[in-house]
């Protein structure tokens, strides 16, 4: 199981979690799963069977559109993390 | 019962004495200065080390760590060292020469000098914490007062970046900023205070920053950056931009700015209980574009004045990009380029992704399609 990181901007589709579990061997199978376990959220991120260009998706660390984007492996014991852009600074 | 003229006289017999045309023959010769720290400050000849007479037999090997190095040793007018020349023999130097003359005859033949720059005694007590720390000492201190550093925005990030900046010793602060210190700020942006209420953001801070170091020149901006003053500011010249904005828009312009003067930004963010760090250094790393291509939409990109962060957040994260500001002043350590921090204060935890520069990217790719500003208010409405 693959934990994804939730970005504080988008707790409030996940039901307020930090941290959810999601299945999948690569990246498209894990938003997938996420999209049917947590539909706000999934759909915020993917939709249509791609990511959303405002939406980085890191897997242990490495950005997916440096490696086989949506064709990324994921692992079992692999960290996903959703990471949109913050602005603030104040 | 020997005297201290007649040992002077057997010691330069002893060793070698060579004349400034001589000392110069001498290929790939090490030049010392072994007067006391007050004597070099009045000047020394080009190229030369100071090790003090006092310090010379403790600190040679390192200087000089292969004995058979030439090695021209000079004081004020050949006397000590003469004696210097004798100690080097005996450890083992085979070819040190004493400077006939010394420093006097040198500069009175017209030989060239240079004044070296240290710090007052004043700054060396202010700054004694860093001169002790062998990566700043006294040459990385002078650094930090040489750096020009512009803060966009004095508010959660530019606080305690302005005062960690200033205490420091950045020589050059200037910070843009056009809002009024009003009581919402005061839980975190602790450059204000009650006293400040109602004022500029901009004197607020300088007021903070002047009280800490004398020693910074502030200068103040009380403006948002736009692309019609960028150029203006960024004229003025600094070395490095510590980005504590609060919108996409005036991110998106310090990044295109900052590639096009070819300046690095130390870029932070908070949300909530969430911070990120980075280092954008142009054309050596990733950009701002190329970490962010486009910003979220509108709905996904509260400001803290919507969604709130926590007070300490910003301090936590406005000190370590003023220690990526203050190791990249002095040519330090290891900078966060290419890697991104992320913070996460309700679980305490940081954890770090990499980050990799795009060779497609609009502004700092390899075939730039975004060549001057653009409406950047525009750009993040989309």
């Amino acid at each position: 199981m693959t934990t994804v990181r939730v970005p504080p901007v988008l707790r409030g589709e996940a039901g307020g979690v930090r941290e959810l579990n999601a299945d999948g061997a690569t990246v498209r199978e894990v938003m997938e799963d996420l999209t049917r376990r947590v539909p706000a959220l999934g759909t915020r991120v993917y939709s249509d069977g791609e990511l959303q260009p405002f939406v980085n998706v890191y897997v242990d660390g490495e950005d997916v559109r440096t490696r086989d984007g949506l064709d990324t492996p994921v692992g079992d014991t692999s960290t996903v993390i959703l990471l949109p852009a913050m602005a603030g600074g104040r | 019962m020997t005297t201290y003229r007649e040992l002077l006289q057997r010691t330069k017999s002893e060793i070698s004495e060579v004349d400034a045309r001589g000392a110069e023959a001498l290929d790939g010769a090490i030049w010392i200065d072994i007067r006391e720290a007050d004597e070099w400050q009045e000047g020394h000849l080009p190229g030369a080390i100071h090790v003090p007479r006092g310090f010379l037999e403790s600190r040679i090997e390192g200087v000089v760590p292969d004995k058979a190095t030439p090695i021209v040793l000079y004081c004020a007018a050949a006397n000590r060292s003469a004696f210097a020349a004798k100690t080097l023999e005996e450890l083992g130097y085979t070819n040190a020469h004493s400077l006939a003359g010394g420093f006097t005859d040198w500069k009175r033949n017209g030989g060239e000098i240079v004044m070296p720059r240290t710090l007052s005694p004043e700054r060396r007590t202010r700054y004694s914490r860093h001169i002790l720390i062998p990566e700043i000492g006294e040459e990385g201190q002078l650094k930090l007062l040489d750096s020009r550093v512009l803060l966009i925005g004095a508010g959660g990030l530019g606080s305690p970046a302005s005062l960690y900046l200033a205490a420091a010793g950045i020589g050059r602060i200037g910070i843009v900023d056009a809002d009024i210190v009003d009581e919402t700020n005061l839980q975190r942006q602790v450059a204000h205070s009650l006293e400040t209420l109602g004022t500029p953001k901009v004197d607020s801070a300088k007021r903070a920053i002047e009280a800490l170091n004398p020693d910074v020149d502030v200068v103040t901006y009380r403006e948002r950056l736009t692309s019609e003053n960028v150029e203006r500011i960024l004229g003025d010249g600094w070395d490095l931009i510590v980005d504590g904005a609060d919108n996409f828009p005036t991110r998106y312009l310090v990044n295109d700015a900052s590639i096009w003067h070819d300046i690095p930004v130390v870029h932070g963010s908070i949300y909530r209980f969430e911070g990120q760090v980075t280092v954008f250094s142009p054309h050596n790393g990733p950009c701002y574009r190329c970490l962010f291509p486009e910003p979220p939409p509108a709905e996904l990109a509260p400001s803290c004045a919507e969604g709130g962060v926590l007070g300490v957040l910003p301090g936590i994260v406005g000190s370590l990009q003023t220690n990526e500001a203050i190791k990249l002043a002095a040519g330090i350590g290891e900078p966060l380029v290419g890697r991104l921090l992320l913070f996460d204060a309700l679980a305490t935890e940081f954890s770090e992704v990499r980050i990799e520069r795009n060779p497609d990217c609009p502004v700092c790719g390899d075939h730039p399609t975004i060549t001057e500003y653009i409406d950047y208010v525009e750009f993040c409405a989309r």
